[in-house]
């Protein structure tokens, strides 16, 4: 296949959140803002790109039985690292992701990956694979986060967005739903069904 | 290369040599962040204390004061000085009352018992609401400042208490108080100063 069509199916055609619907627990619950929406996307493309490279080159050593619990220990290994990496050097950001960092071992998006791709295909194409779909799940995380930041905190990237009127105390009148595990169902539902219209578009 | 076949022998030899790799090279990645993490929290804890303490030149980290309240849980005492003379003391609290289990702030006092200032630490609350008693996200903590427990009933206003709540926060914002009052009573113990 071709690689450039490899990279870019899992911005739209293939895109882990919003069409494979994979992942959808870290998703809602990270995407409080745009900001933890990208921390959270990169975090999980970085994990995603290690372990299909790493799974694509010892695919053949692994036998078949043991292989899931040998996937979950490649992508264990990869996600505690960047825990104690961000732990270290962006220590703002691993307060923000808080719990959902170590649960990224438990993200069907890296295991599908794993499963259904980097154990069938070449190294190259499955690091490719890996950037596509991590990038492809950053953008539904930062549109998903965006949108509930906006609605939900006033705020975008943390910067005042004056579009709601103030209380009594000074702080805007915003529409809390959308921060809280409902509004994320809302907008998740509304962006699905976005999604499958353009998808529906484009072919 | 031909796949490896599902042998007793060579599944178990290839999760041990799989498991002793992911297990160096966890062991690296510790020893080398093991410094910058140190120092993250170290900053951390320093910026927390410039947060709520008053100006000092003495060395904070000396006074340092561990006070056990039960297996677990620890209150950190800080006695901040200028030329000699008492000027504050932070402690570092925790509630276990949270809306999503325990989470630990820094409250200054100065001698006279009245809150300098409050920092949070670490917590778990809800993004959005709970996590609206930091300073950074609303005005909710400023209404501590210069308040002194003695006369400013730390409960919220529902529970008869003089706090006003977080809107759509109420169980975070009684745990912000009960950390706060745990700091106070522990405060009032050591009678305000280094002994």
């Amino acid at each position: 296949m071709n690689q450039w069509k490899n990279f870019t199916k899992g911005f739209l055609r293939e895109n882990p959140v919003l069409v494979l619907i994979l992942g959808t627990c870290p998703t809602l619950a990270t995407s409080t803002s745009v900001s933890n929406g990208l921390g959270m996307g990169l975090a999980l493309t970085f994990v995603l790109v290690m372990s299909n490279l790493v799974i694509a080159s010892i695919k053949n050593l692994i036998p078949g039985k043991v292989r899931i619990p040998a996937f979950i220990l490649v992508i264990a290994t990869f996600v505690t690292i960047v825990d104690y990496v961000l732990k270290g050097y962006v220590p703002a950001l691993h307060k923000e992701l808080g719990v959902f960092i170590p649960l990224i071992v438990v993200n069907c998006i890296v295991l599908g990956r794993a499963e259904a791709y980097a154990s069938k295909n070449s190294v190259l194409s499955s690091i490719i694979d890996g950037f596509g779909m991590g990038f492809g799940f950053t953008l539904a995380l930062m549109t998903l986060g965006g949108i509930r930041e906006i609605l939900g905190a006033g705020t975008f990237f943390g910067m005042k967005v004056p579009i709601f009127p103030a209380d009594m105390q000074g702080n805007p009148k915003t529409i809390l739903i959308f921060i809280l595990a409902p509004g994320a169902f809302l907008v998740y539902g509304y962006l699905v069904a976005l999604t499958n219209r353009l998808k529906n578009k484009l072919n | 290369m031909a796949k490896t076949e599902s042998t007793f022998t060579n599944m178990v030899a290839t999760m041990v040599i799989i498991m002793v790799l992911a297990g160096l090279s966890l062991a690296g990645v510790v020893n080398l962040t093991a410094d910058a993490i140190a120092k993250s929290e170290k900053e951390k804890m320093e910026s927390a204390l410039k947060e709520v303490l008053p100006p000092f030149d003495n060395d904070i980290a000396a006074t340092r004061k561990e006070v056990k309240v039960n297996e677990k849980d620890k209150l950190v005492l800080y006695f901040a000085k200028k030329g000699g003379e008492d000027v504050g003391v932070a402690i570092e609290t925790f509630t276990n009352k949270g809306f999503s289990g325990n989470f630990r702030i820094m409250v200054g006092f100065r001698p006279d018992g009245t809150i300098i200032n409050t920092s949070v630490l670490e917590h778990h609350e809800t993004p959005g609401l709970g996590d609206k008693m930091d300073v950074k996200k609303s005005k909710f903590p400023n209404q501590f400042k210069d308040k002194s427990p003695a006369d400013f009933k730390l409960q919220v206003k529902k529970d008869g208490g003089s706090v006003d709540a977080i809107t759509a926060a109420t169980i975070s914002s009684r745990a912000f108080c009960d950390a706060v009052q745990r700091a106070y009573d522990e405060f009032v113990k050591q009678g305000g100063k280094q002994q």
